[in-house]
């Protein structure tokens, strides 16, 4: 008899399968770090052991530097962050309902995005120094592009009978937009800033190459001197729950902002 | 009095790199005030393109289009529509999409409020005010688009094939609540569909068009006293007008073909 098992596509298994599977994908990255550490496969200063890396979060806790990089880290990554979405956002949206808006602004779009922001940074420093404002135009230069073209496309593809139906009740054109236009991108324009929000954090080290005496990123890169891989470890771990902690935000934000918005 | 005029309308669209078509030719049509009319149609017979001008959504390449002898001139709150695509905003609630025509003329909060509680109940919605778009099924959504385009209280309310989506049960049951509705309300309606039944129950009278070039063939005043029942779709008069209405459509599909047939050999 056909029955719908785990291995069809397509269905849904139920929640504890799921988690077991997840744990599972955990353990064995573990396991393999565990063996080839412990098992003494690859020396300590190619791949710090777990416990290394453990206690040099420890040891960094307790005098706080950890957290003071990693509020560097968060001032630079918001700050850009937000700056490039209050640009973003609103014009991202013109652009995708506005062929004029689109005109004027997909050449430079189209052809920016393809730029390495790190082959930027040379002219960065010579424009605004090297300080916090660098870094912050860094993240500001990697997420701002692909937000515009994101958001370009929700607001592309938002029903025109919306539109038209706005119009035959009585809206004129401005209201079209503020009343209509605006509200039906929200949902597409949530999802694509937790997306960017992502990107924004693969930015960080790039960000602190230049001239930082602190933050996540110059933690990594100064560890990387003294082949300090413990350090280097607990650095991109600690990247990663941040962004992890940044994208349930955009999660809940979404269903408590959004609670009409049918899709998660 | 007719209270909507169409005059020798011609559309034709010139797409890049095809050849024009002309989606209406010289189409002339009334419509009296408080009559149900229906034009029936093939897919593709420029009758949306129709209900569209009226709208004010698109304006035709020559011809006139008066409203109360007044020349149609960009959409407006007193031509009302109601989509075949599910068309309520996701972000308001029930009551607050058919108060969305009223806030914007401007009325008081509980003079929109008052007109939106009513016509949630002429389409026995109430007690779904508060819902959200996404918790309804699709005949629910109609009949709150419905609800919101009578708010305005327009002239004309139009009708773009709205139960095109739904399946055949609830859309019998939307045609009786859209004939009750509006046996209590008078509005002048124009709807929009491809199914003869449909079109034979609701319509006081019928205009039938044909493709290619769009125009109107033939119009039939529709003869079965109201109110009229699902015991109207089996009666012999329906099943006249019916015998009538599909052997001209089925004339023109037959010349559709031939047309599209002649364009591939040539």
């Amino acid at each position: 008899m056909w029955t719908r098992s785990l291995f069809s596509p397509k269905t849904d298994i139920d929640k504890g399968t799921y988690v077991t599977l997840s744990l599972i994908s955990v353990a064995v990255i573990l396991a393999l770090w565990c063996l080839l550490t412990y098992g003494g496969i690859t020396p300590r200063d190619f791949l710090a052991a777990p416990h290394e890396v453990v206690q040099a979060g420890i040891k960094r806790m307790a005098n706080m530097s950890l957290f003071e990089h990693m509020w560097a880290s968060l001032v630079v990554i918001l700050s850009g962050f937000i700056l490039a979405s209050i640009f973003a956002v609103p014009i991202g949206i013109l652009m995708g309902s506005f062929r004029a808006v689109q005109a004027l602004i997909e050449p430079i779009t189209g052809f920016m995005r393809y730029i390495p922001v790190s082959a930027l940074i040379p002219l960065l420093i010579l424009w605004i120094g090297i300080g916090i404002e660098q870094k912050i135009m860094v993240i500001f230069l990697g997420t701002f592009f692909q937000q515009l073209i994101l958001i370009s496309d929700v607001s592309a593809r938002i029903s025109k009978d919306l539109i038209d139906c706005a119009y035959t009740l009585g809206a004129d054109r401005r209201r079209v937009v503020t009343r209509v236009l605006v509200p039906a991108c929200m949902p597409g324009v949530m999802d694509n800033l937790r997306v960017t929000m992502g990107w924004a954090w693969t930015y960080l080290v790039v960000a602190e190459l230049v001239a930082a005496d602190t933050g996540l990123g110059y933690m990594i890169l100064n560890a990387m001197r003294g082949l300090f891989t413990d350090v280097i470890l607990l650095g991109v771990f600690t990247i990663g729950i941040l962004g992890l902690i940044t994208d349930f935000f955009f999660k809940w934000a979404r269903r408590r902002l959004l609670p009409w918005s049918a899709d998660f | 009095m007719s209270m909507l005029s169409l005059r020798d309308i011609t559309v034709r669209f010139e797409p890049k790199g095809k050849p024009p078509v002309l989606a209406l030719d010289d189409v002339s049509l009334d419509v009296a005030n408080d009559t149900f009319s229906v034009i029936v149609g093939p897919s593709g017979c420029g009758k949306s393109t129709l209900l569209r001008l009226v709208a004010g959504l698109e304006t035709p390449t020559s011809g006139r289009l008066e409203l109360d002898g007044q020349p149609i001139n960009g959409p407006s709150a007193d031509r009302g529509m109601v989509f075949q695509s599910y068309t309520l905003f996701p972000w308001l609630t029930v009551r607050e999409n058919v108060m969305f025509g009223p806030k914007l003329k401007g009325l008081s909060k509980s003079e929109c409020e008052d007109i939106a509680d009513d016509l949630i109940k002429a389409v026995h919605l109430d007690g779904f005010e508060k819902s959200y778009p996404k918790e309804l099924s699709g005949g629910m959504r109609q009949r709150v688009a419905l609800a919101r385009a009578l708010a305005n209280d327009p002239r004309i309310l139009l009708m773009d094939e709205p139960f095109g989506a739904l399946d055949s049960q609830t859309r019998q049951m939307m045609q009786e609540l859209l004939l009750d509705v509006w046996q209590t309300r008078r509005k002048t309606v124009l709807f929009i569909t491809h199914d003869i039944d449909e079109a034979i129950f609701l319509g006081d009278e019928v205009h039938v068009m044909s493709a290619r070039p769009g125009l109107i063939k033939q119009s039939l005043d529709i003869n079965i006293p109201r109110p009229r029942h699902i015991d109207a779709l089996t009666s012999p008069e329906f099943m006249d007008y019916k015998r009538t209405i599909l052997s001209l459509m089925h004339h023109e599909a037959i010349k559709a073909e031939d047309a599209a047939n002649q364009r591939k050999s040539a």
